[in-house]
Order: C-alpha cells, then structure tokens, then sequence
C-alpha cells in the first residue's frame, strides 16, 4: 500500500467515528426542542437516545458524542456549545446559532422594541458590578426608547417572557442573565461591550455576577462557584492576584443536584 | 379544463404552473442551473443551503409552513436561479444532520414543512418539556378522528373533550382558550383539518387528519394505545386495523421496539 492510499484509508477511519447515527440525531432534535440541558440532563438524554437506538454509550464519552454532532452542525453555522451557571457552577450545554449571535435571533419571538428593552436589560446588566439590575432599573430606563415605548405593565410581561424563555433569571425583583444567554451571546457580548466585559480570573470565561478584590487597583473578578471553590479549605483566603485578603463571604460548593429543578 | 398550450419543451407541467401562482419566481430549467452552478463555488452554494437550513428550523419552531415566495425573497435571494440545487442540499441536511424529511406539502402553493424520521418517544419528550399535555390533547383528537374513519363532526370532538373535563367554552388552565388550540393552532400546525361542511345551517364544521399527522402518527400506534383504553385486541377494529398495517402514508417505522 502506497502512502497516498494508507492516508486515505486513516482518514476515512477518522471520518466513520464522526458518522452520524440516529441516536445523534435524537439528541440534536431534543436540543433543538428545549435549548439548553445541564450536565445530569445531557447524560441521561446521551443514555436514552443511545438505548432507543441500540447503540453502546460509554458514560464518559458524552463530549465526544457531541463533538460528532458538532463536526456536522457546524457548516451549518451552528453548535453545542459548553458553558457554566454562574448560579452553581453546573456545566451546562446549549444549541447555539452562530449565524446570528446578536439579539437578531431573537426577532422571531420578540417584536423590535422588546428587543430595545431586552438590549438595554443586558447593557444594564454588563455595564452592572455583579451582573444584576433591579425590575425598577429596567422600568426607568423605557423611558429612553427609541421604539415603541413599553408600558409598565407591558414590560413586567415582557420580563416574564425573557424569564420564561430562558434568556434571564430572576429573583426578587433582580434579573440576571441565564446560562442560555451567556452561552449563546458571549460572543455578541463580548464584540459589543468590550470595555466593559470581565473574564473571570479562575476559569477565564466571561463574568456577571461575581465577588470582586476590593484593592483598586487589582479589582479582578471571580464567579461566585469558582470562588466557593477556590477558597475551599483555606484559613485565610487571599487575592490570587495581589494577595490581598478576601473580605468577602466564601459560598458553600452547591450540589447541583440536591436542589430540586423547579 | 382546456388544453393551455403553456408548456414549453424544456418545461414540466408543474413549472408551468408557478407562473401562475407566483409570479415573483419561476422555477429554473435543469440547464439554467447547470449554468448558475458553473459559477459559483461549492462553498457559496453550501452558505446558501445552510442559510435555507436555518430559516426552515426557525420557522419550523412554532410548526408553521414555510412558503417558497418567502424563502425566495428572504433568503434565496439572488441565488433563485438555483433554488432546485438549493433546496437539494436543504434537504440533504435535514435529512442526514437532523433526522427531519424536508417536505413540500403542497405543490400549488409551494409550502413546505419538516416531519420527523425519529419516532416519537416519551422519554424524550419528558426530558424536553415534562409532561407535554397538548400532545396528549392532540393524540386524544386523532385517535377519535381515525376510529370514526377519518372524519368527524366537531361536536362529538368538544363532546369527547367535555368528558375529560377540557371544555372548549371555558379557559382552560393548561390550555388556554382550547378551541383556539384546536381549530388554529393545530390546524396551522397541519395536524388537524378544519372544515365547514358544506349546505349546513347553522353552519358545521369537521375534522380530518392534517398532512404532518398523516406522516408523523402512526395509526398502528393510535390503535395499540386505543386497545390498552378498551381492553380489547387491536385487530378486532378490522377496518382501522387494516388502514393502520397497510396505508403507505403511516410514514413510522416498524413501532415492535416500543412498549
Ligand atoms: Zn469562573
Ligand atoms: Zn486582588
């Protein structure tokens, strides 16, 4: 065998592992259905889509199940992509569309000056310390809409809507953006507030709600479950950057799964 | 109908037939894009067919159809002279990425719309949302439509509904307005047929399949599920029995893996 036709035999090899089968295809379609899973939830829809296929589903090659599905999303400018919850740390997989990662995506579900609204709450919300703005906040600033004002009460509706579609959370009167939303928008994010984006000094991916160091001139910022653990077992906890004492309360590690998904 | 000399020798019927519908578009002969292809790369061609996967999906969402004038005009764009190779691709996609058949559920309109190749499994859905009631509303209609032979006055489907406490004249908690879900949502969905018997006063309507459940539900499995209701064996519904385990339209696979 010449090299030319071993190099061709490897690489369709490499090609028949990326193959899709329809047990991909079903995870895909649940993607599809409800945009963002957790990690527990992916395993347990990697299982099923697996056994509902006959297929083998080695328990720790759910990255690799998804990479496959990726090698084929991606012409289609599309992806799983992997992110965190600020809230507990959880890893959580969306479908995102990276033909459109600006709020244009939403423009099917929302109406122009919704999505005003909705490019406010996040500038409010990125331009924020910790990566919250209070119901009140996002009512005073309809007053500067270029659109079609919101009225009180359409914009409570409106915000239930966001709440509901997964792009913010909310907890008494404080919204904050949702997994989904960082994952799928990191990137528009990112392009649009440049000097305002912080990247989390632990796990270097984008933060919103955080502690950050109080010596001026270091400031950097840390997830609240990267900070829980970090600090986990330290007597005295310091700065990674200056060294400086953390004054802030350490968060307990949570587990994700003790509290119930409601 | 008249013979219209209309047809062209490079032309079938069916393109004739856009002029009239559409004016905007005229489907391409097989040399026109020949031609378009020679001068566009590969690469061009897949954006464009990518772009078609994306706007499909979006509308596909909220189980509305997609017309070709729309898809011409939004996203075809310049590229109309090879919507056919386009469209080939598309569907190409659909098929081998998402498990979804791309089809044109009606060749006068130009409409198109996604049926899943998946079967459906409860698993599944109840990882996607917990419990999917308007499914199970849903199942509940098709499964009287198809007892009754395919087509049913729409009193006995709000009487039938009545009895499992979901009353069309009242809001529904889970529902809403349930004659709303009934009559718009799942008829714009293509799973029900709503129409007016004609000659009735006061006016009457009835229900049919829709063309996604005629590809997407198995009538094997409606007939299972209705003999698990009944305790009574499947086979013992002749007619529907034979509709079930003969109809070329029960688009399901062979259903013998599922409980
Ligand atoms: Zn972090
Ligand atoms: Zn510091």
């Amino acid at each position: 065998m010449t090299s030319v036709q071993l190099a061709v035999a490897s690489g369709q090899s490499g090609q028949m592992s990326r193959q899709m089968g329809d047990n991909h295809r079903r995870f895909l379609q649940t993607m599809m259905s409800i945009g963002i899973v957790d990690d527990h939830g992916a395993k347990a829809l990697y299982q099923h889509c697996c056994e509902t296929h006959n297929v083998q589903c080695p328990p720790d090659r759910l990255d690799d199940f998804i990479e496959t599905i990726n090698s084929k999303l991606q012409p289609l400018f599309m992806q799983i992509r992997k992110g965190m919850s600020e809230d507990n740390g959880q890893e959580h997989y969306a479908l995102v569309n990276m033909a459109q990662t600006d709020v244009t995506r939403m423009s099917s579900d929302y109406a122009d000056n919704e999505l005003e609204l909705f490019k406010k709450t996040l500038e409010l919300i990125v331009g924020s310390e910790n990566g919250t703005v209070s119901s009140t906040d996002i009512l005073n600033s309809t007053d500067s809409m270029t659109t079609k004002k919101l009225k009180k009460s359409e914009t409570e509706h409106l915000l239930s809507r966001l709440v509901h579609d997964k792009w913010l959370n909310e907890t008494k009167g404080e919204y904050t953006l949702s997994t989904r939303c960082i994952i799928e928008m990191e990137p528009y994010i990112r392009t649009m507030y440049q000097d305002q984006v912080s990247v989390c000094h632990i796990c270097h991916t984008i933060v919103f709600q955080c502690q950050i160091c109080e010596n001026p001139i270091c400031g950097i910022k840390i997830h609240n479950p990267c900070v829980a653990r970090y600090f986990k077992g330290r007597a005295e906890p310091r700065c990674p950057a200056c060294n400086d004492f953390w004054p802030h309360e350490i968060p307990e590690i949570r587990r994700p799964r003790s509290q119930s998904r409601r | 109908m008249t013979n219209r000399k209309r047809l062209s020798s490079t032309q079938t019927p069916s393109q004739s037939r856009d002029e009239d519908d559409d004016p905007t578009f005229t489907q391409p002969s097989t040399s026109q894009v020949q031609r378009g292809l020679e001068r566009l790369s590969t690469a061009q061609v897949d954006q464009r067919a990518a772009e078609v996967v994306q706007y499909i999906l979006m509308k596909d969402q909220k189980k509305v159809p997609v017309r070709r004038t729309d898809l011409v005009k939004h996203v075809v764009k310049d590229y109309r002279n090879i919507y056919p190779e386009i469209m080939k691709r598309a569907a190409r996609s659909f098929d081998q990425v998402f498990g979804l058949k791309l089809v044109e559920i009606d060749t006068k309109n130009h409409m198109y719309i996604l049926i899943n190749k998946l079967e459906y499994t409860e698993a599944a859905s109840s990882i996607s949302s917990p419990t999917n009631p308007k499914r199970a509303l849903l199942f509940v209609i098709l499964s009287v439509v198809f007892m009754k032979g395919g087509v049913v006055r729409e009193n006995l489907i709000w009487n039938t509904l009545k009895k499992l406490r979901v009353d069309p004249g009242e809001k529904h908690e889970e529902f809403g307005d349930v004659k709303k879900l009934v009559t718009d949502e799942f008829v714009r969905q293509r799973y029900l047929e709503y129409v007016r018997i004609p000659h009735t006063e006061p006016i009457e309507y009835e229900f049919h399949w829709g063309q996604r459940a005629d590809a997407e539900v198995s009538r094997a499995k409606i007939l299972q599920f209705m003999g698990q209701l009944h305790e009574q064996d499947p086979q013992s519904w002749t007619q529907q029995y034979r509709e079930a385990h003969s109809s070329p339209s029960s688009a399901q696979p062979s259903t013998s893996s599922q409980r």
